[in-house]
C-alpha cells in the first residue's frame, strides 16, 4: 500500500493572528509553525499502516523553503520520504492540482490528508484532489482499516457518525479519531537524527491559475465588557438573556 | 440566469439552514437582477421554501438517494446548475454540503469559498469575506472565475422571509454508479445537535468528572440546546469526540454558548466566538473566558447550575 499524507504548515495553535503591510499580509513574526493538528492525526494513522500492514509512507507539502523544518519532523516522525513543491500557497484550488499531479505520477492508494488547516481553513484541497483525481473520498473521516482493496471508513456526520465502505484509490480528510490524542508521537532523538538522511525532494510546480485570491483581511471587532451577575442573583441572568440579548 | 441553493432537508423537511441560505441568496439575487432557484433531494413539502424568497425548485424524488452520497450529490447539484444556467451555488457549511463542495468545484471549474459571513462586499471583483485562521480572522476573498461556489457560514445571515409564489419541477439527474457505499448510520435522533443547535451548554475540566454531567445535560434540556465539551474533557474519555468543539474540534456559531468550568484557552475561544451571546460560569475571576464573554457568573457550577436549571425551569412555565 502506497500511502501520501498531505502537510500543511501552519501557524502555531496558541499564535495570536495578526497582519502587516496594511491588513493585505499574515504576520509571521514571533509565529511558530506546526504540522496541521488533522495532518498530525493522519500521519499518525499512516504510521500505524506502516508498521502494521508495511505500507510505504511519503509527506508532501506545497510551499516555499519556510515550509522545511515541518516536513522534516514529519519524517522523523517516521515518514520515508519528504516533497515540496515550490509554490507559495494561496489557493485551495491551485494547491490541489499540485497535489494531483504528484498523486497521478507516483500513483499512492491512498491519501490522507486533514479535515481543514487550520490557516486558511478552507476545507477544499482534499476533495478537490480526489475530484481531479478521479479517485474516492471520504471527509471528515474518523476511521479507517484497509484489507486488501477493501476500505471501510467513519465519517463524522451532524450529530454522529456515518460507515462506509470504499476502495482504492482513495482521499481521506481526516481528524482527531483516525487516532487518539495520547497516540501522537514526538519526534525522538534517534528519528530526528534518521530524518537527515531521508530523502527530501524539491519539485517546480505546474502551472495553475488562481481562481481566488484572499488580499485583505481584518480582526474581529473588540469585545465590550462583560456583564457580572452575582451567583445569589441568577434570576438577574435569566432576565438579561430574555430582556436585553434575547436568546431565551 | 438564476442562482441556485442546494436546500438540505432532514426526515424530509427544509431545515433552518436551507431557509436562511435562500434568505442570503434572495438577497444577493436582488443585488444582481437574478432569481433563485433551489434543488432538495426527496422533500416532503418541495414548494414551502418560496417563503424564502424562492422562484423555481428543482425537485429530486429518487430512493436511491435516501442516504447522502457526496459524490452523487455534486453530481446531481452541477447538473441543476447547468439546468438552471447559474453562475453562482450556494451551499451551507453543514458537514454533508462541506464535503461535496469540492467536488462540485472541480466539475464546475468554478471557485469556491467556504465560511463566507456576509453578502459580497463587491460584485466586481466579486468579493466575499470569509472566516480565516480558525474564526481568528476575516479574510476578504476576490472570486476570479465565470462560475462561483459559497458555503455560507451558519447563523452568519439570519433568516429574512421575502413571500413569492415557486414553481416546482421535477428534476431527473443522470447518476452514475459509485464504489463508495453508505453501510450504516449511528445517530443519536432524541438529541439536538451542535450543527444545528441555537443554544450550546459546554463544559470543562471544572466539572471535575464525567458523573458530574447530568446537570449539564439537564440545562441543555431545559434550554433544548446541544451539549459540548473541551478538548481535554473529550481527550478524556468523559464526554465523546463529537462534543469537542473550539479550533481544532467543532466550530460553534449559536446564538446562545453558555462555558462551565472552561478556562477559555485561545484555541477553546477561537473555535466558539462566532457564537452571538456567550455566558461564563467559572470559580476563579481570572478565568481568560471572563475577558471574551457577554455575561459571567463568579462561583461554583455544582451550586450555579443546578439553581439555574431551578429558575429556568420557573422562567419556562411561565413564558410558554
Ligand atoms: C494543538 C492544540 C489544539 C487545541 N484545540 C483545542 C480545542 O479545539 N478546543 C479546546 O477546548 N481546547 C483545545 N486545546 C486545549 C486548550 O489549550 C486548553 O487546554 C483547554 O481548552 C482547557 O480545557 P478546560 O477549560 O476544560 O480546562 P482547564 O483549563 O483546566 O480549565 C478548567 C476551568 O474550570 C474552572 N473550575 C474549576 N472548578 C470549577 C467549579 N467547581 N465550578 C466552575 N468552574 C470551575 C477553573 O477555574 C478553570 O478555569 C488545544 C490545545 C492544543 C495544544
Ligand atoms: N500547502 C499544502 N500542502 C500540502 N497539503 C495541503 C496544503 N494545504 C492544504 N493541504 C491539505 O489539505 C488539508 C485541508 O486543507 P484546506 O483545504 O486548506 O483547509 C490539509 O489538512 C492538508 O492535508
Amino acid at each position: 500500500m502506497k500511502i501520501l499524507v498531505c502537510i500543511s504548515h501552519v501557524p502555531d495553535t496558541t499564535s495570536k493572528i495578526n497582519f502587516t503591510a496594511n491588513d493585505t499580509q499574515f504576520d509571521t513574526n514571533g509565529v511558530q509553525f506546526i504540522i496541521n493538528p488533522n495532518d498530525e492525526f493522519g500521519l499518525t494513522r499512516a504510521m500505524w499502516f506502516k508498521e502494521q500492514q508495511s505500507a510505504t509512507v511519503d509527506v508532501v507539502t506545497v510551499g516555499d523553503a519556510s515550509v522545511e523544518p515541518t516536513l522534516r519532523k514529519a519524517l522523523a516522525i517516521g515518514a520515508d520520504k519528504a516533497l515540496r513543491v515550490n509554490m507559495i500557497p494561496l489557493d485551495g484550488f491551485s494547491v490541489a492540482k499540485q497535489l494531483a499531479k504528484i498523486v497521478q505520477d507516483e500513483k499512492y492508494d491512498l491519501v490522507i490528508a486533514g479535515r481543514e488547516s487550520i490557516d486558511y481553513n478552507g476545507g477544499m484541497v482534499p476533495g478537490m484532489l480526489a475530484e481531479l483525481t478521479g479517485a474516492n473520498f471520504v471527509n471528515n473521516c474518523i476511521k479507517i482499516t484497509v484489507d486488501g482493496n477493501q476500505v471501510n471508513a467513519e465519517r463524522e456526520i451532524d450529530g454522529g457518525k456515518e460507515l462506509l465502505s470504499t476502495s482504492f484509490p482513495l482521499v481521506i480528510g481526516g481528524q482527531k479519531g483516525l487516532v487518539e490524542e495520547s497516540d501522537l508521537r514526538i519526534p525522538n532523538m534517534r528519528g530526528i537524527m534518521m530524518a537527515r538522511q531521508k530523502p527530501l525532494t524539491v519539485t517546480e510546480a505546474i502551472d495553475s491559475d488562481l481562481s481566488t485570491t484572499t488580499n485583505k483581511f481584518e480582526k474581529p471587532a473588540p469585545k465590550g465588557a462583560i456583564t457580572l451577575v452575582d451567583k445569589d442573583n441568577l434570576d438577574e441572568l435569566i432576565n438579561l438573556l430574555h430582556n436585553e440579548a434575547k436568546v431565551i | 440566469m438564476s442562482i441556485l441553493i442546494y436546500a438540505e432537508t432532514q426526515n424530509g423537511s427544509y431545515n433552518k439552514s436551507a431557509f436562511e441560505l435562500a434568505s442570503y441568496a434572495r438577497s444577493l439575487a436582488d443585488q444582481m437582477g437574478e432569481t433563485v432557484t433551489a434543488v432538495v433531494v426527496n422533500p416532503t413539502d418541495a414548494k414551502s421554501i418560496e417563503r424564502y424568497g424562492v422562484n423555481k425548485v428543482l425537485e429530486v424524488k429518487n430512493p436511491s438517494l435516501s442516504a447522502f452520497n457526496a459524490s452523487s450529490f455534486a453530481s446531481l447539484i452541477s447538473q441543476a446548475a447547468q439546468t438552471s444556467k447559474s453562475s453562482i451555488v450556494l451551499l451551507t457549511t453543514s458537514a454533508d454540503s462541506k464535503f461535496l463542495a469540492p467536488l462540485l468545484a472541480v466539475k464546475l471549474e468554478a471557485s469556491y469559498a467556504s465560511n463566507v459571513v456576509a453578502l459580497p462586499t463587491s460584485l466586481s471583483p466579486f468579493t466575499v469575506k470569509r472566516t480565516v485562521f480558525t474564526n481568528k480572522a476575516f479574510g476578504m476573498t476576490e472570486m476570479n472565475t465565470d462560475k462561483k461556489i459559497i458555503a455560507l457560514s451558519k447563523n452568519a445571515f439570519g433568516l429574512s422571509e421575502h413571500v413569492v409564489s415557486a414553481e416546482v419541477i421535477p428534476f431527473e439527474p443522470t447518476l452514475s454508479e459509485t464504489t463508495q457505499k453508505v453501510t450504516g448510520v449511528e445517530k443519536a435522533t432524541d438529541k439536538v445537535t451542535i450543527a444545528d443547535a441555537d443554544v450550546v451548554v459546554s463544559a470543562g475540566r471544572g466539572l471535575k468528572g464525567p458523573e458530574n454531567w447530568g446537570m449539564i445535560e439537564e440545562l441543555a434540556e431545559v434550554l433544548g440546546a446541544a451539549t459540548a465539551c473541551s478538548k481535554p474533557v473529550s481527550d478524556m474519555g468523559w464526554r465523546s469526540h463529537g462534543e469537542h468543539v473550539g479550533q481544532t474540534g467543532k466550530p460553534v456559531a449559536a446564538n446562545l454558548y453558555i462555558a462551565i468550568g472552561i478556562s477559555g484557552a485561545i484555541q477553546h475561544l477561537a473555535g466558539i466566538n462566532s457564537s452571538k451571546v456567550k455566558v461564563v460560569i467559572n470559580t476563579d475571576p481570572e478565568a481568560p473566558f471572563f475577558k471574551a464573554a457577554d455575561y459571567g457568573v463568579v462561583g461554583d457550577a455544582f451550586e450555579v447550575v443546578p439553581s439555574l436549571i431551578e429558575k429556568l425551569k420557573i422562567f419556562k412555565s411561565q413564558n410558554s
